[in-house]
């Protein structure tokens, strides 16, 4: 039932009509949502969050191309973060392009300098690597910060989006939002299963082999540079809209620690991983800084916090939990959230034995 | 102003290459490259800090008692998160790392709050020593002094003790030191505790040269990071060598040219060096078999 006959039944998008009715049923789904969270707000969820959460993981998903599948480390992907940020916000406000070209242009800009990242990555491997995708970002943040054109310190404020006269909504960036992340994973998902991402994969695995069998690795290595860099900076435009202001102060060292923790959370070399990640991980970062608010827990630890701690640090408990996931996930499911599901399926599959 | 540049950069430098020796240490052996180096030095110099300012005891004995206490967050670590993960990535390890990164970053924030305070080093940081008409602030030389005595022990104990021979052994090839007699868990868990200590020794000379607080060692565990992989990440005399030249290299250009951009050149000229000699200046560079 599972046998692939050929290639094209293999980079079919549907496999099956089952797969096509749930996807379509997602899709309602995803159409429906916002109207959901504004009648229940499950879990203390609002559109703000969601909008969060999908732009996070179309970060997550790019860097998922370039560590899960290519096999390469980046700690500098709040560098290409920024670019994606800070091109659009510019292109929109200083030479008033609409958004719709504007974020285009941010993803190729972006990925621009992911190819040029890319290069010297041709010869870096492990540590190394780590401390030059590292120099970049912080590269990157610094000279941001520094020009009077980006802002300097302050940042900049993105201009409020009009939709037919009236200022965009939550609800409107979310609809808009949503149907560039649906274009794109599945353009990541059609884009692992051709030539490219079978490449993408055999470099991982080994890229002497890989070499050996004709993959050319100066195209693919910095081809995955590139478009992890562009899916990056799309998501780095959107996220300057959601959030209204950018300042470069925060695109630190830190971001790019955490969209790592999201693609290794969520499971290496897994799409739908990446985003079932960025949606943990981004929801925990939010609910958590307010901890005090917790109802029970939240009293205790600022009794706790009274007697033996600091009251000024409580926020910083955050922080706390926040490493603790990151390391009992890897230590008990190093797939992540996708290799749970994985064994669940399986489980499922062979059930009564 | 020239010399001074140079022997505050290499102040500096010296602080980076124990930072970067620390982590070289642990790389060598198991291959992890430790995130968290840099929190559990701030650490264990906040526990020097609560000691000294609690109880008033001469600084060596805080010292001391700072170092037990490195040795068993090192050997806590190991044991208890790293030696679980069951076949674990290189990068999931890196993971690991900067989870217990911030973990300690957070309890440190908890506990002892985002004030900065500072640390009560028995060397004064505003007298200077007049060295042939070089002016040198006390603080600098000693720190100085201490690093390259520190470098000098660990060498020799590499070099000549039994348990630094085994702990290179288990470097070289961990099956064959098992063959030959040598307990490589116990060897892994030792190797942490010195790379802790030396860290811890690291921590509290940054400390004296700044402030104390729990961001205080962000930047300078990436400038020794940088100054490992500079030298060689698997090279001890190259770290030491890449903190010197990192240091120095940094203060020249804060000094005379850009005190904005001083962090980026460092880097820059890293990926420069890295483009030439991808293992950097000192190691020998290995492909691995397929």
């Amino acid at each position: 039932m599972d046998m692939k006959r050929d290639y094209y039944e293999d980079i079919e998008l549907f496999k099956s009509t089952t797969i096509l009715i749930c996807s379509i049923l997602f899709l309602i789904f995803l159409a429906v949502l916002p109207w959901l969270i504004e009648k229940y707000h499950p879990l203390g969820m609002s559109i703000y969050i969601v909008n969060l959460i999908t732009v996070h993981a179309l970060v997550a998903i790019g860097l998922n191309i370039l560590v899960g599948y290519t096999g390469q480390i980046s700690m500098g992907h709040a560098g290409f973060f920024a670019i994606g940020a800070f091109t659009t916000v510019i292109f929109v406000l200083n030479w008033s392009f609409p958004l719709w070209i504007a974020l285009p242009i941010a993803g190729f800009v972006s990925s621009g300098f992911g190819f040029i990242l890319g290069l010297p990555a041709l010869r870096l491997k492990g540590p190394y690597l780590a401390i030059a995708t590292l120099g970049f970002g912080m590269t990157i943040t610094t000279i941001i910060k520094h020009m009077e054109f980006f802002g300097g310190r302050m940042g900049l404020q993105a201009p409020k989006l009009h939709l037919f006269g009236a200022p965009m909504k939550d609800i409107h960036y979310y609809y808009m939002i949503m149907v560039i992340a649906v274009l794109m994973v599945i353009g990541a998902t059609k884009l692992i299963k051709t030539r490219v991402g079978r490449a993408f994969i055999a470099i991982r695995d080994s890229d002497i082999a890989a070499e050996a069998m004709g993959v050319n690795l100066t195209y693919y290595k910095t081809l995955a540079f590139a478009v992890s860099a562009f899916y990056t900076g799309i998501g780095g435009g959107l996220y300057a809209f959601i959030l209204g202001f950018i300042n470069p102060e925060s695109f630190h060292l830190i971001m790019s620690i955490t969209f790592l923790a999201m693609v290794v959370v969520g499971g290496l070399g897994s799409i739908m991983g990446s985003i079932a990640g960025a949606a943990l991980m981004t929801y925990l970062d939010i609910k958590l800084q307010a901890i005090q608010d917790i109802p029970v827990i939240g009293a205790a630890l600022l009794n706790f916090s009274q007697k033996y701690m600091s009251v000024g640090g409580i926020s910083n408990i955050a922080v706390i939990v926040y490493g603790l996931i990151m390391i009992l996930i890897v230590l008990f499911e190093p797939l992540g959230i996708f290799g749970f599901w994985i064994r669940t399926k399986k489980y499922w599959k062979t059930w009564p034995f | 102003m020239f010399g001074q540049l140079i022997v505050s950069g290499l102040a500096v430098g010296a602080c980076y290459a124990l930072l970067a020796l620390a982590m070289v240490i642990i790389y060598k052996t198991s291959e992890v490259l430790n995130f968290a180096q840099g929190e559990m030095a701030m650490v264990s110099t906040f526990v020097a800090f609560t000691i000294l300012d609690a109880y008033h005891v001469p600084f060596l004995w805080a010292a001391s008692l700072t170092f037990l206490f490195a040795i068993l967050l090192g050997i806590f670590f190991e044991i208890v998160f790293l030696r679980q993960a069951k076949d674990p990535t290189v990068l999931g390890l890196i993971i690991i790392t900067l989870g217990f990164e911030m973990i300690l970053m957070g309890f440190a924030g908890w506990k002892w709050g985002p004030d900065q305070r500072s640390f009560p080093f028995p060397v004064s940081n505003v007298e200077t020593y007049d060295i042939g008409g070089l002016l040198i602030s006390k603080i600098n030389f000693w720190t100085i002094v201490i690093s390259v005595v520190l470098m000098f022990i660990l060498f020799l104990f590499f070099r000549y003790t039994k348990l630094g021979i085994a702990m290179r052994a288990t470097q070289q090839n961990p099956l064959a030191a098992r063959v030959m007699g040598i307990r490589t868990k116990w060897i892994l868990s030792f190797t942490w505790a010195i790379s802790s200590i030396v860290g811890a020794a690291a921590g509290m000379l940054i400390a004296a040269l700044g402030v104390l607080d729990p961001p205080m060692m962000m930047d300078p565990l990436l400038k020794g990071f940088a100054s490992g992989v500079l030298g060689g990440m698997t090279s001890l005399p190259g770290t030491a060598v890449g903190g010197a030249i990192l240091g120095i290299i940094e203060n020249l250009f804060g000094g005379y040219i850009s005190l904005a951009f001083k962090s980026v050149v460092a880097f820059a000229i890293i990926v420069l060096v890295l483009c030439i000699k991808p293992s950097g200046l000192l190691a020998k560079h290995y492909v691995k078999k397929v």
